[in-house]
């Protein structure tokens, strides 16, 4: 089988890709449609005193200006996070209100408080310019240790000192008394810069209400219509259920920004019903920076205990997570659930306990990034093992052995069960691949040349499929995270599988195809996958947390499993065998031990005809599937990265990156590759390049690719990328998921590496030039002193 | 208003559009090609790259009345046929230069006009000189490993063809 599991297949979906017939929200063009452009609050918190869109309303083409109390006078409902999580003393998070168009107050630079409907795009945003807003500003806090002092501006009314949670997991005296009575002691300071996503298609809706049906439909930029359609309906009461489609076309990127429902759709689709024509609204990309939810954002305190022969005793954490100005769908979720429950890392701790604090500030607000939580936990625990091998005086690779999980099942005192791992043989997979031993001649060798030379591990485990139903549920998740497929064999033996997972880039048209083709000995070029329409796809949780193999394949080989009993019942019966003799291979129904087969479209034929199968039972040949996973799964790594340092400029250059990854079972090697690709380039860019920048009046300082370092093709090298794997016990596939891994197991790869070339521990991502040449003065001044 | 003539991927197009029209406008919301895309506002992306009289440029830096009477090529009018694709266009695919596509049809504009200048000039396209090239194209989705293995082979292709 050519193109079963593990083939490298080339993308079914390129051709209109390559050719430009891609069909993304913004091309599409609906009868009669209007645009609509955003009045956005250029203060990041002020009270709203008063609206005047009297001159925008005056102007030609403009349709109609609606506001934030017309919005919620029609009952539309205020946006929600979706994840309750309970603070230490048992009260639950403090959510403050958000309404898709603000009324009485602004909380930060780009809420939005009123929209301008109007015939054209550059209409609507020069009559968007015209609307005079009364703002009277009130104090503004941007940090999170900031927003928690006293005596700082006061953002909801409801979440008093701007404490939305103070939450806490593990063991808390048995880690303190294993660090009290710990040989050495390694203690940091941890930031994890803020991000933003920056997907490079822009977020886009298209709402039309049809007033003869009651009906809604939205085009929109989402990794997951179903989630949008049942969360329009049931909280922001947009339309029932049943009168509301939506459809997510191509999607060009998500890496999380595109999960959430976002104040423009809803008001999109209010709008509609309200001038009763299409309504179009596409960001620009400044426009992207002020409301696209960030990532990351955490001031961290970590403190970790060794023993004599170098194990760890114990972790214990805090981290103050900023979660911007309003509570987006899953915010609560990453910083605790998905951030302090991998604390682990990969080592056998006995003793961890993590506090987090949520904090409300004056910014846009944060959830889920491309790893959501774990790039958090790996880049403490990754630059903790670093630090402590450098203080113990040991080599890094060596203390982290030392240490790992040897035996699965393993449960950690954070929650997760880790199911299976050879972490030291990724290890030693990544050092042979990196000559690790040969570096000391190279840092040498570099030392000629007046440039600094270091090296830098990371080794990450994260959790994925994220997971078993009850298990979220009971720790706070407002929805099931199953997954949901239909296999449908055509007549004439073509198959349609339709999943409730969203492709928006990773390649689902030809994953997907290669297990029908595995299974059924069957071309893939037979296969077509839909996704992404709610009028299509049963139901669907979408594409997040790098679940789309683990669970969403695993609904469609379990939608198989139900085809593949039916198939054999009607072989059986035509072919006149037992049931236990048939096998399907080659794309044929055969009797084991005879030449008495059926092929697979005559079984399509005979299911649909009808005239000969087994007595009672039904035609057709068509099977859904609801796949609940039975734990999270765990992907896991080692990274090591090589840089150069200019000490003259603080210039950084990767040198080599090699990446070895346990993702379970690969079905396209060579898409696994590409999303490990581009991972890495995202953890690089937020060691090295990214960072969100506010100035002390809440103004994004770094809102456009001017100003924002997105990285270029020269700033990264050609990577170094490879698998040794084990399988996953959890899912019929075996898999665990590979597209967040680059990103998690990066950044702390990188600045391990940098700050070994250049003697000082002390340096914070971005490490941009500047940063460097600063940690290379003060090492040189600590050498001095 | 303005009446703009071009030749858009070797057919004539005439449409009268306001003078503050934008190139990428006019090919996406006038002629509705919508492979060229807008990634940015700043043109830093690359995502609306064409060739305008042979050069690439980025069709959000200009009016479309400087295109008057220009010859324009988007992303649509690369193949020859629905079956014979550009070899740049082919490279992409088989060394999976590309995920969500967006960048897509911009990277292969960039890359098909940097390959002829460089074969023009007689000089080596190499990995560094591919990844100078590209300081214009972002791409958020591949970390550009593969783009840059696929203008290399697309280079090579494009000789041999």
């Amino acid at each position: 089988m050519t193109e079963g599991i593990g083939a490298r297949v080339l993308r079914k979906e390129d051709k209109r890709f390559i050719t430009g017939k891609g069909r993304y929200t913004d091309d599409i063009i609906e009868p009669n449609q209007a645009y609509a452009a955003f009045v956005r609050s250029p203060h990041a918190h002020a009270n709203v005193k008063g609206i005047d869109a009297s001159a925008a309303l005056a102007m030609e083409g403009v349709v109609d200006v609606l506001n934030g109390h017309q919005l919620t006078g029609d009952g539309i409902g205020n946006i929600i996070c979706g994840w309750g999580v309970t603070s230490k003393d048992g009260t639950p998070m403090n959510m403050g209100a958000w309404s898709a168009l603000a009324t009485e107050k602004v909380r930060y630079v780009g809420d939005a408080v009123a929209v301008v409907i109007a015939d054209s795009a550059e209409i609507a945003k020069l009559a968007a310019e015209s609307v005079v807003v009364d703002y009277e500003t009130l104090p503004v806090v941007v940090g999170s240790v900031e927003a928690l002092a006293d005596g700082a501006p006061q953002i909801h009314e409801n979440a008093p000192g701007n404490l939305i949670f103070d939450w806490e997991i593990g063991n808390k005296e048995p880690t303190d008394a294993a660090l009290a009575s710990a040989e050495h002691i390694v203690e940091m300071d941890i930031v994890n810069n803020r991000l933003a996503p920056n997907p490079m298609e822009p977020r886009s809706a298209i709402a039309t209400f049809n007033e003869s049906e009651d009906h809604y439909t939205l085009y929109t930029t989402s990794q997951n219509p179903h989630v949008a359609r049942l969360v329009l309906s049931a909280f922001y009461n947009v339309a029932p259920e049943h009168k509301l489609r939506v459809i997510a076309p191509d999607v060009g990127g998500g890496f999380g920004s595109k999960i959430y429902i976002y104040p423009e759709e809803i008001t999109c689709l209010w709008a509609s019903m309200k001038t009763n024509r299409s309504v179009k609204w596409t960001s620009d990309r400044t426009e992207a920076f002020l409301t696209d939810a960030h990532g990351r954002d955490h001031v961290t305190h970590a403190k970790m205990g060794f023993d004599k022969n170098h194990k760890i005793v114990g972790l214990r954490v805090n981290t103050k997570a900023n979660l911007g100005a309003y509570m987006s769908l899953f915010s609560s979720a990453t910083p605790t659930y998905l951030y302090a429950t991998l604390l682990s890392g990969q080592y056998n701790i006995e003793n961890v306990y993590a506090d987090v604090q949520g904090v409300y500030t004056n910014t846009v607000p944060v959830d889920a990034y491309r790893g959501a939580g774990r790039p958090e936990a790996s880049f403490v625990m990754e630059r903790m093992m670093e630090t402590a091998a450098r203080q113990l005086g040991v080599d890094p690779a060596e203390l982290r052995l030392k240490n790992f999980v040897k035996e699965f099942p393993h449960q950690t005192p954070v929650i997760m069960a880790y199911d299976s791992g050879d972490f030291a043989a990724n290890q030693k997979q990544a050092m042979d691949a990196a000559d690790y031993k040969g570096f000391e001649k190279r840092r040498t060798e570099a030392a000629k040349r007046g440039k600094l030379r270091g090296i830098g591990f990371s080794n990450y485990i994260e959790a994925c499929g994220i997971a078993p139903s009850a298990a979220v549920g009971s720790l706070g998740a407002g929805v099931g995270l199953w997954e949901s497929a239909e296999v449908r064999v055509n007549p004439v033996g073509t198959i349609e599988i339709l999943t409730g997972s969203h492709s928006h880039g990773q390649g689902h048209e030809t994953t997907f195809a290669q297990i029908v083709a595995e299974r059924f000995g069957l071309p893939t070029e037979n296969v077509a996958i839909v996704h992404g329409d709610t009028d299509k796809v049963q139901f669907g949780m979408g594409t997040y947390g790098s679940r789309s193999g683990a669970v969403g394949m695993s609904a469609i080989v379990k939608a198989m499993d139900k085809v593949e009993a039916k198939v054999k019942k009607i072989g059986a019966h035509v072919l006149e065998a037992s049931e236990d003799d048939i096998i399907i291979e080659d794309g044929a129904v055969k009797v084991k031990g005879t030449d008495k087969q059926m092929l697979w479209h005559e079984v399509g034929l005979a299911a649909y005809t009808a005239h000969n199968i087994p007595e009672g039972m039904e035609p057709g040949l068509k099977e859904s599937a609801f796949y609940d996973p039975s734990n999270f799964t765990f992907p896991a790594g080692c990274y090591i990265c090589e840089v150069e340092v200019d000490p003259e400029t603080g210039v950084t250059k990767i040198i080599q990156f090699t990446a070895s990854d346990d993702f379970g079972t690969i079905i396209n090697p060579m898409i696994v590759e590409g999303q490990v690709h581009g991972g890495l380039a995202q953890g690089i860019g937020q060691a090295m390049f990214e960072g969100v920048v506010y100035d002390p009046d809440g103004q994004q300082l770094s809102a456009s690719y001017m100003d924002y370092c997105m990285p270029r093709a020269d700033d990264v090298p050609m990577y170094q990328v490879m698998h040794q794997s084990t399988e996953c016990p959890g899912n019929p596939l075996g898999m665990k998921g590979c597209g967040e891994a680059g990103a998690i197991g990066s950044p702390p790869a990188v600045i391990n590496a940098i700050t070994d070339a250049i003697g000082n521990n002390n340096l914070n991502m971005p490490a941009t030039p500047s940063a460097v040449w600063a940690a290379l003065q003060e090492a040189s001044k600590q050498a001095a002193e | 208003m303005t009446k703009i003539t071009m030749t858009v991927n070797g057919k004539a197009a005439s449409k009268d559009v306001s003078d503050n029209t934008l190139l990428v406008e006019y090919i996406r919301e006038h002629l509705r090609l919508t492979g060229t895309h807008v990634g940015c506002d700043t043109s830093q992306c690359g995502a609306c790259v064409v060739h305008v009289n042979g050069q690439a440029m980025k069709s959000c830096t200009m009016l479309a009345a400087a295109a008057e009477g220009a010859t324009v090529t988007t992303v649509e009018g690369l193949a020859t046929s629905k079956d014979d694709l550009h070899p740049m266009q082919v490279a992409f695919k088989e060394n999976h230069g590309l995920q969500c596509g967006f960048c897509t049809p911009g990277m292969i504009m960039t890359a098909t006009d940097m390959v002829k200048r460089y074969q023009e000039a007689g000089k080596e396209l190499t990995e560094d000189a591919i990844r100078h090239e590209l300081e214009g194209n972002i791409c958020r989705c591949t970390g550009y490993h593969n783009i840059v293995k696929s203008i290399q082979d697309g280079a090579s292709k494009m000789t041999a063809a």
